[in-house]
């Protein structure tokens, strides 16, 4: 699971009004190179909640990123290189996604999260 | 011979999909969706997807094709796809690896946990659902009987499932949805009119045992607004909305031709 994926996931549990971001328990964090698109950066960047993309990957052990951006940054390629790799190149393999309000855990399992809620949760 | 492979190419191979006793295994629903995405292949080049989500992935024969088939031409391209099985998630999972394809996967009921920060940005989704009229107690079954078991008139988990798209799609959205003729396709285009979608069937294939059609639905501003007009005229006017639809309506090529010369 990329960090792309955990800044658009949410906890849906009923009753939960704050299910995001969810906090990250790394178990196992792989590398896999991608290619370098500076255009699907630059359109992603405004959908991307900076914060949540900053502590994650802190989370995950690349702690490259800068915690206050602005969109004039996306000119510069040293920057846009980290938020590739923040973004796309850091995988969750192993671990589990944790809802902030509640603490129930999502398990990601072989880079798959589960968010299937059980029959009391929805 | 070297057309041949460059077609064949283009698609998942069969040999190479991966299969698991709980997963469906692609069959001719499949197989025309493919086709229907083959045939728009240039339609969705120029569209240029950032974001492409199928829901409800299966043995992941679609959405490997889709990356295929959309390739390096389409390099800005991000793949997502949810299934609420998880076997077949995991099938999914080896089949894009055994094709050198990603796409990001959640295990999920439809795109429960997406949809808040998923909304309105997808350009593309693409849905195989379970159509196959059955008891509504079987939909919702976990295991294989997800891929197919689709309640009355197999219509209730796509009715689930075109709000959800509807959250989902960005401005210039497209949604590709496979039907059967039991889940009278015409009353989803009304549904989606509704909503502001103008729509085309794109392919239309009968097999031994079912009649399928892929249906392609796009935000558009004249279907908005003549709903808009017909929802005025309908206080004071009682037609049934259907002497006006869909397709091939007027507005619909219209926009085409705006939309694709």
């Amino acid at each position: 699971m990329r960090l792309l994926t955990h800044n658009m996931l949410s906890s849906n549990i009923k009753g939960v009004t704050n299910g995001f971001p969810l906090l990250i328990e790394a178990e196992k964090v792989v590398e896999k190179a991608v290619d370098f698109n500076e255009d699907f950066l630059k359109n992603m960047f405004a959908k991307i909640e900076w914060k949540a993309l900053v502590d994650a990957s802190k989370t995950m052990g690349y702690a490259e990123l800068p915690d206050n951006v602005e969109s004039s940054m996306l000119d510069s390629d040293e920057f846009l290189q980290k938020f590739h790799h923040a973004l796309l190149e850091l995988h969750l393999e192993e671990g589990a996604l944790v809802c902030p309000e509640t603490g129930r855990k999502f398990p990601v399992s072989k880079g798959i999260p589960n968010m299937l809620l059980h029959e009391d949760e929805v | 011979m070297q057309i041949l492979c460059i077609m064949l190419s283009d698609i998942a191979q069969i040999r190479l999909v991966s299969s698991h006793p709980e997963v469906y295994d692609p069959c001719d629903d499949s197989f025309a969706l493919v086709d229907a995405l083959l045939a728009d292949r240039a339609n969705l080049l120029e569209h240029h997807p950032s974001i492409c989500l199928e829901i409800g992935c299966g043995s992941g024969y679609v959405i490997t094709s889709l990356a295929l088939l959309l390739g390096k031409e389409a390099s800005g391209a991000h793949y997502m796809a949810t299934d609420i099985n998880p076997h077949a998630v995991g099938v999914t999972r080896e089949t894009l690896e055994a094709h050198g394809c990603h796409a990001e996967l959640v295990n999920t009921d439809i795109a429960l946990g997406l949809e808040k920060r998923l909304a309105r940005s997808v350009d593309v989704i693409v849905v195989n659902p379970p159509y196959v009229p059955t008891p509504e107690e079987e939909v919702g079954c976990f295991g294989i009987t997800s891929s197919w078991a689709g309640g009355e008139n197999g219509r209730s988990v796509i009715d689930k499932i075109l709000p959800v798209a509807d959250k989902l799609l960005s401005e210039k959205g497209w949604l590709y949805l496979l039907t059967l003729t039991a889940n009278n396709p015409l009353e989803i285009c009304l549904l989606m009119r509704k909503k502001g979608y103008a729509s085309r069937i794109i392919l239309q294939r009968s097999t031994e045992e079912e009649s399928l059609h892929i249906i392609k639905f796009w935000r558009d501003l004249d279907t908005l607004l003549e709903v808009k007009e017909s929802m005025v005229l309908n206080k004071t006017d009682n037609r049934t909305v259907t002497e006006s639809l869909p397709f091939p309506s007027f507005s619909v090529w219209r926009n085409l031709s705006r939309n694709f010369n």
